[in-house]
């Protein structure tokens, strides 16, 4: 029997990592990731983990401490947020290229400035290029589940990339909603003991790691990344299922929601997806047939797949809760509109930047967004494709 | 595999990841004698086997022998870097330009 509780994201978060129990954790605390390390700490301190808990002076030293335990042959675990993001930057590069695959909580906010401790995606946008798996969740029981299988899909051998489960800072994070937890065994026995085949510890095996590497020898490195990269497709979606038959909740790269025989859809990610999902619902009672694609999977970036769900469709939608201030449109927009290029289907695809530093998202901006996309449907008038939305002026 | 015995024609399949080497011991396999702008002379006249000069190379590129004698230096390690020429109270280390002779 599985145990309902009632969590913000954060004790989701932390509860997850007591019952992976990994052998190291190290972080520094940052709005609004700080209370998965505090609680976190608290565990190991009432011995309800055998975790050994680094506290760090900085994310920098976070993250590089993570790269030593796990290349050491260990399990380790970090939160952060925002600027803390931004202070591991280095590390972050050198993790994935190392091949360690470490597993962060990341907890959405704006990178500042100016100063703002509120929700939007700069800070996972800003690490969308450096070879992490990027899993995103709706609410607290997604954010709860994506860590319980994230170590299945970051330490299987074809992968061995870190991974980072995404979830809105203070929209979930803070929040405390009902979530089903798995019993402390059964999350054990899935997420199993971590054996890297080769690890620095080894006596048997004295090996080097990270060395010099040059012209001759670094793209063929990073190719080896990008080709782990699309192998992680599939254990995703292996590690998923055996999920669903542990816990009878299904996930993919991403959810289809009243898609299928959609007219007009918004694509989007994490908590927004929930008021979307509201959105529909009303606009479906109306006899408007509106649908949401919700991206779990942003990396590896799904492109085939989403282009198929989105080929029926008249006119699209994407939200990007972060600007990428290329005077082109947010990272989810232009990826997705290459991914429907590239599978030669021509649906006509605006994009929305929102949310910016905590703002709030309304139903009522959400609907006017389909109204849009009626309009175009109607006219097929694009206009100007870059767009914001609850913008004032 | 072996794998410092990997070359600038190794595919990307045949490489160990993030550039691991599964193997001690293998510096000897990176020649870093072309980093030097500066070289050690070994003059033997002038050299007394005291047996300073050795134990103070970064690189070990100054052989001994079984007779507990030094040899002329290993060009392929030696970085050019002069301490043994300063340690030697002798003056049978001499440092020259790369290219002067």
């Amino acid at each position: 029997m599985s145990i309902r509780e009632r969590l913000s994201g954060n004790e989701a978060a932390a509860i997850a990592m007591k019952q992976i129990n990994p052998d190291v954790v190290a972080a520094f605390p940052i709005t609004p990731s700080t209370e998965i390390p505090q609680y976190f700490s608290t565990f190991v301190n009432n011995g309800a983990v055998d975790t050994e808990f680094v506290a760090v002076e900085s994310e920098h030293s976070a993250m590089s401490a993570c790269v030593g335990a796990q290349a050491a042959g260990g399990r380790a675990m970090t939160a952060t947020s925002a600027n803390g993001l931004s202070y591991m930057w280095e590390m972050i590069y050198i993790a994935s290229s190392m091949r360690l695959p470490i597993v962060m909580s990341l907890v959405n906010r704006a990178v500042s400035g100016p100063l703002n401790i509120h929700n939007d995606h700069s800070d996972a946008m800003g690490v969308r290029d450096a070879g992490w798996i990027m899993l995103f969740s709706e609410n607290n029981q997604e954010a709860y589940d994506n860590l319980v299988m994230a170590h299945r899909i970051a330490e299987h051998k074809d992968v061995l990339l870190p991974l980072m489960v995404c979830q809105d800072g203070f929209i979930t994070s803070h929040s405390i909603e009902n979530i089903e937890l798995i019993e402390d065994d059964k999350v054990k026995e899935f997420v199993g003991k971590y054996t890297p085949e080769h690890y620095l510890l080894n006596q048997k095996e004295p090996i080097a790691m990270g060395p010099l590497d040059l012209q001759a020898y670094l793209f063929e490195h990073k190719k080896q990344q990008a080709d782990a990269m699309c192998k992680a497709k599939q254990v995703i979606l292996d590690v998923a299922k055996d999920f669903e038959k542990m816990t009878g909740r299904k996930y993919s790269f991403f959810e289809e929601y009243k898609l299928e025989d959609a007219e007009i859809a918004i694509v989007c990610m994490n908590s927004t997806a929930g008021t979307t999902k509201f959105v529909v619902d009303e606009l479906r009672a109306k006899g408007i047939k509106a649908g949401l694609l919700k991206l779990r999977v942003f990396r590896p970036f799904p492109a085939e797949e989403i282009a198929k769900a989105l080929s029926h469709v008249k006119a699209v939608a994407v939200f990007d809760k972060a600007d990428s201030l290329n005077a082109a449109g947010g990272a989810l927009y232009t990826d997705v509109t290459s991914a429907m290029y590239v599978n030669k289907n021509q649906v006509p695809c605006i994009n929305y930047i929102y949310g910016i530093g905590g703002r709030d998202t309304k139903a009522n901006d959400i609907e006017a967004v389909f109204n849009d996309l009626q309009e175009i449907v109607k006219t097929g008038d694009i206009q100007n494709p870059y767009r914001y939305m609850g913008l004032r002026g | 595999m072996s794998e410092c015995k990997i070359s600038k024609d190794t595919p990307w399949q045949e490489l160990t990841i993030g550039g691991n080497i599964y193997e001690a011991g293998n510096a000897m396999e990176f020649k870093t004698g072309d980093w030097r702008s500066v070289k050690p002379v070994f003059l033997s006249d002038k050299c007394k086997q005291c047996g300073l000069c050795f134990p103070v190379c970064p690189d070990d590129a100054i052989p001994v022998n079984k007779d507990q004698k030094r040899e002329d230096f290993n060009y392929d390690y030696c970085k050019g870097c002069g301490v043994c020429s300063k340690v030697c109270p002798f003056g049978a280390i001499e440092m020259k330009e790369e290219g002067d002779e």
